[in-house]
């Protein structure tokens, strides 16, 4: 059973330096709570797994957080670049970063595996695609059945996984409502698991066949409430998309991304 | 007959893009102009046309355009929201989708898709977004439209690098690979609308936009481009599906704008 513990001692215990961390949300409920407590806590060499890396990554690519991106999807949703993926990709900075590059589809048949204890996963994907080309984690496999060839691609298995959620309740149970996105896959495929919520309620108000994922299946959950902005969560507050549209120009330099960082996360402190 | 409206070329190609859509289709929507271009649709001759979006919304409506593929208007306003992986494996692999609708960085003249890099895997001179959910959008959806302004640098022979499939070297290179898919039925742009050629598998111009010349088009296009033995005028946008555009757009700005 998780105690529900302070954000703090959450991202303290949990995730650790050279970790493979998965924060999972689609759009949806993006934990930049925690997020921002791996910067101010300085991890290090981690890679980080994301079907979008949204601003999220973005935020700790830029802090020096990550040493290799494994994503699907690197762009500003509706806006453009990711900029300080760009920088760190294109030039080095603030340190180099291997990528893993898959499509939407493999990533999340990709958690689907490893949540079932599966070492790999099959789809009918990347047809034509240059994309296996450049990866050695995409393969293709002849179905022992029909001889049809298929794409396999080896199962995600996350250190950490990091969700935001709506509530938990006082045992630590985890109600996730709206878009869920790939959570509960993330969630299960991984070794350790860390959920942040809106808020503790005494019972979950979660119908039959709600997205609840049991407290046993956390290492830890606390509460950060707005924890998702400036994603959103649903029933509590909107996407901030003047926010993105601004992210544009504050992650367009070093200088601004940094000023950024340090005054509403590091406050002051380098990162 | 009345005096056509005018309209800018991005409101043509947008109208252009939601006619290809019939009534009851159901469209896999790519965020950005295939958003736009569904949701007119929608809101003009095909209000039965079901909308899916990668995030998990199934028959979504909404009244103004997402920003992001999974804004909580579409989950408010679906028929029912599921998992992400259960959209990629149950509804997209599982052939359950008519349409997909895809945007574009870079498009070939045998349809194929770049939004991966410019220049060089290893060292791009340019590094896009990736693949998201397009690639395996335009080898399962039965048919594929394509929306994008055209340009010298968008409209290349050959794309730096194929992200999602159209008809590869052309020919029956496509039909080899066995995909459920039919591949890109049409590239809508901003100056025509071009189609898949029969047998080459090359897009030919089988439509210009109203005043649009066929210097221009050549002009913007990267490959010697050709046309069909018959090119139609493009009908010029209706005033109501030019009205309904617009409200939407302004209901769209004035909704990101708030927060």
């Amino acid at each position: 059973m998780p105690e529900i513990v302070t954000l703090r001692d959450a991202i303290a215990q949990v995730i650790h330096d050279g970790d493979v961390v998965a924060m999972e949300g689609f759009t949806h409920l993006i934990p930049f709570a925690a997020g921002h407590e791996v910067i101010r806590q300085k991890r290090r060499d981690l890679t980080l797994v994301r079907m979008t890396p949204d601003l999220i990554y973005d935020q700790l690519i830029g802090a020096g957080c990550a040493r290799r991106l494994v994503f699907s999807w690197a762009g500003n949703p509706g806006v453009g670049s990711l900029h300080r993926f760009r920088d760190a990709v294109e030039h080095g900075w603030p340190n180099p970063i291997e990528i893993e590059e898959h499509s939407h589809a493999d990533m999340a048949n990709a958690y689907v595996a490893g949540a079932a204890g599966l070492p790999f996963a099959v789809l009918r994907g990347y047809a034509g695609s240059d994309l296996p080309r450049y990866s050695d984690r995409i393969k293709p496999i002849r179905c022992p059945f029909t001889g049809l060839e298929l794409t396999a691609v080896p199962a995600l298995r996350p250190d950490v996984t990091v969700i935001h959620a709506q509530q938990a309740d006082r045992k630590g149970n985890v109600l996730v409502r709206g878009i869920v996105g790939v959570q509960k896959e993330a969630v299960l495929a991984a070794r350790r698991a860390i959920a942040t919520v809106e808020e503790v309620v005494d019972a979950l108000d979660a119908d039959f066949n709600a997205c609840v994922l049991p407290h046993w299946v956390f290492a830890a959950v606390a509460v950060a409430r707005g924890g998702a902005k400036p994603s959103y969560a649903h029933g509590y507050y909107e996407r901030d998309n003047r926010f993105y549209k601004e992210w544009d120009e504050i992650a367009r330099t070093r200088e601004s991304f940094q000023q950024w960082l340090a005054r509403h996360v590091t406050n002051g402190e380098a990162a | 007959m009345s005096q056509p409206l005018s309209c800018t070329t991005t409101e043509m190609m947008t109208v252009a893009a939601a006619r290809r859509l019939r009534n009851g289709v159901v469209c896999f929507v790519g965020i950005g102009l295939p958003s736009t271009a569904a949701n007119l649709a929608r809101l003009t001759h095909a209000p039965d046309i079901v909308l899916i979006y990668e995030s998990g919304p199934i028959g979504a409506k909404p009244s103004v355009l997402p920003l992001s593929i999974g804004d909580g208007e579409l989950a408010d306003t679906a028929e029912t929201v599921v998992s992400t992986a259960e959209i990629f494996r149950y509804w997209l692999q599982g052939s359950r989708i008519d349409v997909g609708f895809l945007g574009a960085a870079q498009v070939d003249k045998f349809g194929n898709i770049n939004t991966t890099v410019i220049g060089p895997y290893d060292k791009p001179a340019v590094r896009l977004p990736g693949a998201g959910g397009a690639s395996e959008i335009a080898s399962l959806a039965r048919d594929v439209f394509i929306v994008l302004q055209q340009s010298r640098r968008t409209f290349v022979e050959k794309v730096d690098f194929i992200t999602s499939a159209g008809y590869l070297d052309g020919g029956d290179a496509r039909a080899r690979l066995n995909l459920p898919g039919n591949g890109p039925a049409a590239i809508i742009t901003d100056l025509c609308i071009m189609e898949p050629e029969a047998g080459s598998r090359e897009f030919v111009v089988t439509h210009l936009h109203p005043s649009v010349t066929r210097e221009k088009v050549v002009e913007n296009t990267g490959w010697a481009v050709r046309f069909a033995s018959q090119v139609v005028e493009t009908d010029a946008p209706s005033e109501p599906e030019l009205m309904t555009l617009r409200a939407l757009l302004q209901r769209t700005a004035e909704a990101h704008a708030r927060m």
